[in-house]
């Protein structure tokens, strides 16, 4: 074979060999690609399964929420007015009343009344808590979130005040006037009194014991005096001088 | 004689620079779809998955067809309670 004819045998096979790897890499390449088409179809088609329903689904939700639309606008506009059910809905929602009522476009022409301010979010939340509120339903048994009759009561009891506990017998207000059981004399120096009030026809205080102890020991006596009223009479002479 | 020489010699030094030029384009070429193609894949895989959640709609349809009719029912007492406004 003559040297030429070698040379374009090698150049041959040189360029099937080429051929051959790129080709085989290709195939390779393009079953990869099939692969993930292939997965790709089947996401696409599970999208489609699962979106099918959700039109129908969407659109029957939004025509019942419509009709709730209606429903509560149409009630409210029907019991509140016009005027006051704008206000109802800027108070609540401050900026939606000029959006207005769907189905009431002269809505949008109402002016709203400023009710959050005439009635504040404390009155209108008092408001929803009245008995017949469905917050109430939880516990029907229970005293009433708002008891418009015993509600001064409760707020009372927050008080220390001993007469919040209604005793039995309360100390009797203090008789004044020139005819009153105990009788003070005006003193020239304010808080220091001359001497302790005594009821009328008792005993006055002894000068010694008005003027021994000076004020405190006069104090103390008429304590201990006040201690045996207490012990051997009604309470009731004993309690006006308190 | 002197025309094998020739041939041979476009053989090396035309035709397999051009015959490998062009498959390795064609290489290059399906090689660069292939992550293209995965990436397709993985994103209709995840989109689907994410729909597994539309079946809820039909328990939300329900919930809402429910919530309707109680507040048709609540409407219904309330305008017979409450005093129309004129």
């Amino acid at each position: 074979m003559p040297a030429a004819g070698v040379v374009m045998f090698f150049a041959a096979v040189l360029i099937v060999l080429a051929v051959v790897y790129y080709l085989v890499s290709t195939i390779n390449a393009l079953q990869t690609i099939t692969q993930a088409l292939d997965e790709a179809i089947t996401g696409v088609v599970g999208i489609i399964e699962k979106s099918a329903p959700v039109d129908d689904v969407v659109t029957s939700i939004n025509t019942n929420l419509d009709a709730g639309v209606d429903l509560l606008e149409g009630l409210l506009v029907k019991k509140a007015g016009m005027s006051d059910a704008v206000g109802l809905v800027a108070g609540l929602y401050p900026g939606a009343a000029g959006e207005g009522f769907r189905n009431f476009p002269e809505s949008k022409e109402t002016t709203a009344p400023r009710i959050s301010e005439v009635y504040t979010k404390g009155t209108l939340t008092l408001a929803r808590l009245g008995r017949e509120a469905p917050i109430a339903a939880a516990s029907p048994n229970g005293p009433a979130l708002r008891n418009p009759s015993y509600g001064s009561t409760a707020a009372r009891g927050l008080y220390p005040e001993v007469r919040q506990t209604r005793p039995s017998s309360m100390p009797r207000s203090p008789i004044i006037g020139t005819d009153s059981p105990v009788q003070y004399e005006p003193s020239e120096s304010p808080g220091v009194r001359k001497r302790m009030p005594v009821p009328v026809g008792a005993a006055p205080p002894s000068e010694a014991t008005a003027t021994e102890g000076g004020i405190v020991k006069s104090g103390l006596a008429f304590l201990r005096r006040l201690r045996n009223e207490d012990a051997e009479a009604p309470p009731s002479g004993a309690a006006d001088q308190d | 004689m002197t025309l094998e020489w020739i041939g041979d010699a476009l053989l090396l030094l035309v035709v397999l620079p051009v015959v490998v030029y062009l498959l390795r384009g064609v290489l290059n070429a399906a090689n660069g779809i292939v992550p293209s193609a995965q990436q397709i894949a993985t994103a209709a895989a995840a989109g689907s998955k994410d729909l597994d959640a539309t079946a809820l709609l039909l328990t939300t349809q329900d919930q809402v067809k429910k919530t309707i009719e109680v507040a048709a029912d609540y409407g219904g007492s309330l305008d017979v309670i409450l005093d129309d406004a004129s």
